[in-house]
């Protein structure tokens, strides 16, 4: 479970603030329009990581946002299992740019949230520990978020989402904000989570390696109106590097071609 | 400090006892008065006023301000309403608060009502249009119903600032409680105030004054205590 089939999506958004003062027919465009994303078209496997690159402001999170039920497309169909996605559930767990811990609750009530319909509670303690204890977060199930690090925090988000089991992940952009090796460490953590759960996974970055260290598949998105440009599977064993293995220093160059970029050391 | 400037000002002011008394006598008279139970009865009768009109505040003002603060329909049709009623003096409200009902502890309960249900209503409906949309998409993507929504998202993320609402709207019901209690009715700290200035005992005033300036204080330094609470606590360190 955790099949994704994207057909023609398309996303308008429709600015009513920034009005067309010369529109002739007020009725016909009532603001400005701005087409964000255009024909996209992608299927994801079971259990496959695709990483989604593309230029800033060009439709990755609206694309995450609506495969995950949180926005409504304007063209086109997003089918998860063959059905069309009628909103958020917690099938799908969507982890945020910016921190989503509530911060009124402990490391170990953010975790258990997804778990609070279990009738055996004991079981439910049980199995909010496991998850805790995977991400390495021991001793600080009853710290509030703020009494965490950016690092921590990340992990405590993983556990959540990890912990109801959900077929698919939508991760965007989660290392934002991280130093550099916390950064490296907590990817480190998430391929061997992949390899080890292989959840269906859905990560936009902007970070050029991360996508290539990590993806099943990579994804390259053009600027506005979003089009995919790019979809190349990657077979290279974990952990990888780019540096060693000729076709991934190739591919990274062009990717950074692509993106617009000419000298990336 | 304050006790020895006033000493000063009442001994060399050029106003008589009766009109400008002393820190002794004041608190002598004062004392009589706590001894002989009648302070007491005041400031019961003042407490018992703040405490229904501010709990009747806070029943309605604050599921008010929450609805205010998700529902836009109920914004846009109550918004206005409110933000024309909302600067408008309690006090101003005595002579329809005396027609509506009558004399007693109605009116007086209707005024200190009033003084707090629109700072709460307001501070409410802000702080819940404030609260980062990123909750709402956890608490949807947790599949959480509406009750959960109300008691796991919106609640604790308010709570902070209500209570900071909480603690101000007591300062004014406080105010408006010696207010109301000098028109409507023949009991409380402001009927007392009242009453000793028509019998010209400045020395029953200004004892009434103290207590209720200890008893003001008192009741901010319990609101305070109350954002203490760690649940309470969480955004004030932020995270
Ligand atoms: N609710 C909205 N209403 C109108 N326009 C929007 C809305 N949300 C996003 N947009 C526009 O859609 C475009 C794409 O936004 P989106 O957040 O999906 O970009 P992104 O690729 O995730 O960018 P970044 O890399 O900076 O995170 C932006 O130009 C933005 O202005
Ligand atoms: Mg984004």
């Amino acid at each position: 479970m955790g099949h994704i089939l994207i057909e023609n999506l398309g996303k308008t958004y429709i600015d009513r603030r920034r009005k067309q003062r010369n529109s002739k027919d007020k009725n016909r465009s009532p603001g400005t329009q701005v087409q964000v994303l255009k024909d996209i078209n992608l299927e994801l496997e079971d259990g496959e990581m695709v990483c989604i690159l593309g230029p800033s402001g060009c439709g990755k999170s609206t694309l995450l946002r609506i495969i995950a039920g949180f926005d409504r497309p304007s063209e086109g169909t997003v089918l998860i299992d063959g059905k069309p996605v009628k909103g958020p559930s917690s099938d799908h767990i969507f982890v945020f740019q910016h921190s989503s811990l509530l911060p009124w609750m402990t490391v170990r009530q953010n975790v258990g949230l997804g778990l609070r319909h279990m009738n055996d509670k004991k079981a439910m303690g049980k199995q909010i520990e496991e998850y805790i204890e995977m991400v390495e977060l021991e001793g600080f199930e009853d710290h509030y978020p703020y009494q965490l690090s950016g690092g921590m925090k990340r992990r405590a988000e993983l556990a959540r989402a990890l912990a109801v089991d959900p077929d698919i992940l939508f991760m965007d952009e989660p290392f934002t904000g991280l130093d550099y090796l916390t950064h490296l460490k907590i990817r480190e953590e998430v391929v061997n989570m992949h390899e080890f759960l292989g959840k269906t996974t859905l990560f936009v970055t902007h970070d050029i390696d991360d996508a290539l260290v990590m993806g099943d598949r990579i994804v390259v998105l053009s600027g506005r109106p979003a089009k995919v440009k790019l979809s190349r599977k990657l077979t290279y064993v974990r952990p990888r590097d780019f540096m060693k293995e000729k076709g991934l220093s190739e591919l990274r160059e062009e990717v950074f071609f692509m993106l617009g970029v000419h000298y990336a050391v | 400090m304050i006790l020895f400037f006033w000493l000063l000002l009442s001994r060399f002011s050029g106003w008589s006892k009766s009109v400008f008394p002393g820190p002794l006598q004041v608190f002598e008279s004062l004392w009589g008065l706590i001894l002989n139970g009648v302070m007491v009865k005041h400031v019961v009768a003042s407490l018992y006023r703040v405490t229904i009109g501010f709990y009747l505040a806070i029943l309605l003002g604050i599921p008010m301000g929450i609805i205010l603060g998700r529902i836009n329909i109920a914004k846009s049709f109550l918004n206005p309403v409110l933000h024309f009623l909302r600067p408008i003096s309690p006090l101003a409200w005595i002579p329809l608060a005396m027609l509506w009902f009558g004399i007693g502890d109605k009116p007086a309960i209707f005024l200190i009502f009033l003084s707090s249900f629109f700072p709460l209503v307001v501070s409410t409906t802000v702080a819940v249009a404030n609260i980062d949309p990123v909750f709402f998409h956890v608490a949807a993507n947790f599949n959480f119903n509406r009750y959960e929504q109300l008691k796991k998202i919106i609640i604790p993320a308010i709570l902070p600032e209500v209570v900071t609402a909480l603690r101000i709207s007591i300062g004014i019901a406080w105010l408006v409680v010696v207010a109301a209690e000098m028109i409507a009715v023949k009991s409380g700290l402001g009927y007392l105030i009242l009453d000793s200035r028509n019998a010209l005992r400045m020395d029953y005033v200004m004892g009434a004054m103290i207590v209720i300036g200890i008893i003001g204080l008192f009741l901010d330094v319990l609101m305070k205590r109350l954002s203490k609470i760690e649940p309470v606590f969480w955004g004030s360190i932020g995270s």
